[in-house]
């Protein structure tokens, strides 16, 4: 992709996110006017909805736990060089290993299953995502289009497992039986009743935490290790890498399998923290919102949590809106979330290059006028 | 004589269901072929699905309806072209960002225009939907089976838009390997520069390829909501976009083997629908989310190279610009 023109740093990464964002927010402002309601109380509904109470905090930050856990995924395949559109898959899969050791050890202390079951959703993720790896290394098979064929595959087998083996014998709606109590994710009311803070009760858990902890560990593993080194290398320029001795292939394999085993994550937040049982679809989109914070977080963790807690406002204020705007309903923030991947993804030189050119005019005339002179780069 | 008309009415689901995934197909067959990646044709489909329905629902003309579904389709096919062609930008990004904004947008302007929960009313009055045209003699062939049932199930009472379908895939490969459009339209998938040094305009070639996708998937979108159900359901194209894409792989980017994986993909989605809860001699019961998944194992299979190999078109994917 070449860059019509360059901004600086800060620029790059803080301004243009937000002209894109602020771009996405305006059309669906127009959007929200054509169907008849006013944007601007519709956006203060929302900003209410989501962060004016302590209970929209609360499921703000629950949905952002998914939303890190995928944005991270995306992101560090980016880095190789590669576009994982198959994190709800490797989600979806990841659940069902969290999910196992939740139902087969639920008589184990909660200290023993966690890390068993942190474990079995990433290596459940990371096994979902290997295949598509392996092809595109050593078959070069297009991985944006094995990753979109193992979602649907996902699908089915899981449709398959909840229908036919795990659903609670008894019981129409294909879901497991409840986790045993050991198995749950401590909520967020527990553990700061614990230090002696009061606080809503939502369905923000611990796995938050993990999120975070998860950004952390991807920032050290990309920026600043050997192998992260060798990963965006092989992404930027796969020729200079094998020059570098780098084994590109090797490189595919290793990002997609912790991509994968990122977007298992998902499980520790959704099953063990608010669901307690494995149900149909309860990935249910996270994995493209994870497209959509990777993009708009410039694919870096900090970015990613940034942009995630704001996905996280948008889905908590737009059930708000439905509740209180009966002709708005919850499907406008898919809009959004379109928007938002559109304008940061697709359509980023198109505010980049006029951008650029405002930032290098400004430069050229502040101290010296040079009459025609082109601006100096 | 029961296997026979089993296996009639098998054929006949298989043409139902292979009619949108054909013209999806042919649609994605275009773009992909002048090099730009079809990522929004399960997008375009379901826009156009829902503009169909609700023209449909709201003129009473389900040709109004087409219309309006092939415009919107092509406004689709257009943002794409202006974010990837005009500004170079992400191709995959691009079709999923605009797949996912008509999932939320369909359902959002369905509620606010007709109150339904994000539906659009029923299409039951007269010429409100695409129906069955009855071919002369059609009734009374369905009298002896063989071959009149094949006569009057298959021949006769399919709908316009089977019928073009059928017609179009002769079309565009005789456009894609017989006229002077193909050729150009093959060579900017491969080599833009070569045929910009011809003097040819590579995007202005690539928006023409770009449109017709959009045209065909307003075909296939109106077909969903009009003639196969009648109304428009939030999310209705249901990853048929996603299989079309896995069809036209499937058929290695040519017109008359993606008919071919086209008719196969139909044809296990009709007899999973078949064999549900059916127990077979030797296997039992098959469960049908495995036939169901079938088409895109096939799929994978085929890209990892281990039956024959599938070719993308060589500049897939990649923006032109002059100086690279």
């Amino acid at each position: 992709m070449s860059a019509p023109g360059t901004l600086p740093r800060w620029a790059e990464l803080g301004l243009l996110p937000v002209i894109n964002l602020v771009a996405a927010l305006l059309i669906s402002g127009v959007v929200i006017m054509l169907l008849g309601e006013s944007p601007v109380a519709a956006f203060k509904l929302m900003a209410a909805g989501s962060v004016g109470t302590q209970e929209g905090i609360g499921y703000t930050l629950y949905y952002a736990t998914n939303f890190i856990f995928t944005g991270l995924a995306v992101a560090v395949a980016y880095h190789a060089g590669l576009f994982n559109i198959g994190a709800e898959g490797q989600a979806y899969i990841g659940g069902l290993g969290t999910a196992l050791v939740c139902l087969w050890l639920g008589a184990w202390p909660f200290w023993a299953v966690l890390p068993l079951a942190v474990l079995a959703g990433a290596g459940f993720g990371a096994v979902w995502a290997f295949i598509p790896a392996y092809l595109q290394a050593k078959r070069g098979s297009h991985i944006v289009i094995t990753t979109i064929m193992f979602n649907f595959i996902a699908a089915s087998l899981m449709t398959y497992l909840l229908v036919n083996v795990l659903i609670k014998p008894g019981q129409q709606s294909p879901e497991s039986r409840e986790f045993s109590v050991n198995a749950w994710m401590p909520s967020a009311t527990d553990v700061l009743a614990r230090v002696g803070v009061g606080f809503a009760a939502t369905p923000l858990n611990l796995a938050f935490g993990f999120a975070l902890g998860a950004a952390v560990l991807v920032w050290l593993l990309v920026w600043r290790t050997r192998w992260g080194y060798a990963l965006r290398v092989a992404g930027e320029n796969p020729a200079a890498a094998v020059f570098a001795g780098i084994a590109p292939p090797r490189v595919i394999i290793g990002a997609m399998l912790l991509s994968g085993a990122l977007a298992g994550g998902l499980g520790l937040n959704e099953l063990m923290g608010s669901q307690h049982r494995i149900l149909m679809d309860f990935p249910s989109g996270a994995g493209f919102v994870g497209i959509a914070v990777a993009l708009m977080g410039r694919n870096h963790p900090a970015g990613i949590i940034v942009a995630a807690v704001l996905f996280g406002a948008l889905y908590q204020g737009g059930s708000q809106l439905s509740f209180d705007m009966p002709k708005i309903n919850r499907d406008m923030v898919v809009v959004i979330q379109g928007l938002v991947i559109l304008l940061c993804g697709a359509m980023e030189n198109v505010f980049k290059a006029p951008l650029a050119k405002l930032w290098h005019g400004c430069l050229a005339r502040d101290p010296k006028p040079t009459g025609g002179t082109p601006a100096p780069r | 004589m029961e296997t026979y008309t089993l296996i009639v009415l098998l054929l006949a689901a298989t043409i139902r269901v292979a009619t949108p995934l054909l013209l999806a197909a042919i649609a994605g067959l275009f773009s992909e072929r002048a090099g730009v990646i079809d990522l929004g044709l399960e997008g375009k489909m379901l826009g156009a699905a829902f503009a169909a329905a609700a023209v449909s629902a709201t003129t009473g003309s389900v040709w109004l309806g087409l219309g309006a579904g092939i415009a919107t389709a092509v406004l689709l096919a257009l943002l794409i072209g202006f974010a990837c062609i005009t500004h170079k930008g992400n191709q995959v990004v691009a079709g999923m960002a605009v797949t996912i904004m008509v999932v939320g947008l369909g359902p959002t302007l369905g509620l606010a225009w007709f109150g339904l929960g994000g539906q659009t009313p029923q299409l039951d009055g007269a010429g409100q939907r695409f129906m069955g045209i009855a071919w002369p003699g059609a009734a009374a062939a369905k009298e002896m089976p063989f071959p009149g049932l094949l006569y009057s199930e298959l021949l006769s009472g399919q709908n316009s838009i089977v019928y073009f379908t059928a017609a179009l895939v002769p079309l565009s490969a005789w456009i894609f390997y017989r006229t002077r459009f193909g050729l150009r339209l093959r060579a900017v998938g491969e080599n833009p520069h070569a045929v910009d040094t011809a003097g040819i305009s590579v995007n202005g070639l690539r928006y023409q390829a770009v449109v017709i996708s959009g045209v065909l998937c307003g075909v296939a979108g109106t077909y969903l909501s009009t003639a196969a159900s009648s109304g428009f359901v939030r999310d209705m194209t249901a990853g048929k976009g996603y299989l079309a894409l896995a069809a036209l792989i499937f058929g290695q980017w040519k017109p008359v083997p993606t008919l071919g994986a086209c008719l196969l993909f139909a044809f296990t989605d009709a007899l999973a629908t078949r064999l549900q809860g059916v127990a077979l001699p030797v296997v039992g019961v098959i469960p049908v989310q495995f036939i169901l998944a079938l088409p895109y194992v096939l799929t994978v299979w085929l890209l990892a190279g281990f039956v024959g190999k599938a070719v993308a078109p060589r500049a897939i994917g990649v923006p032109y610009s002059k100086e690279k």
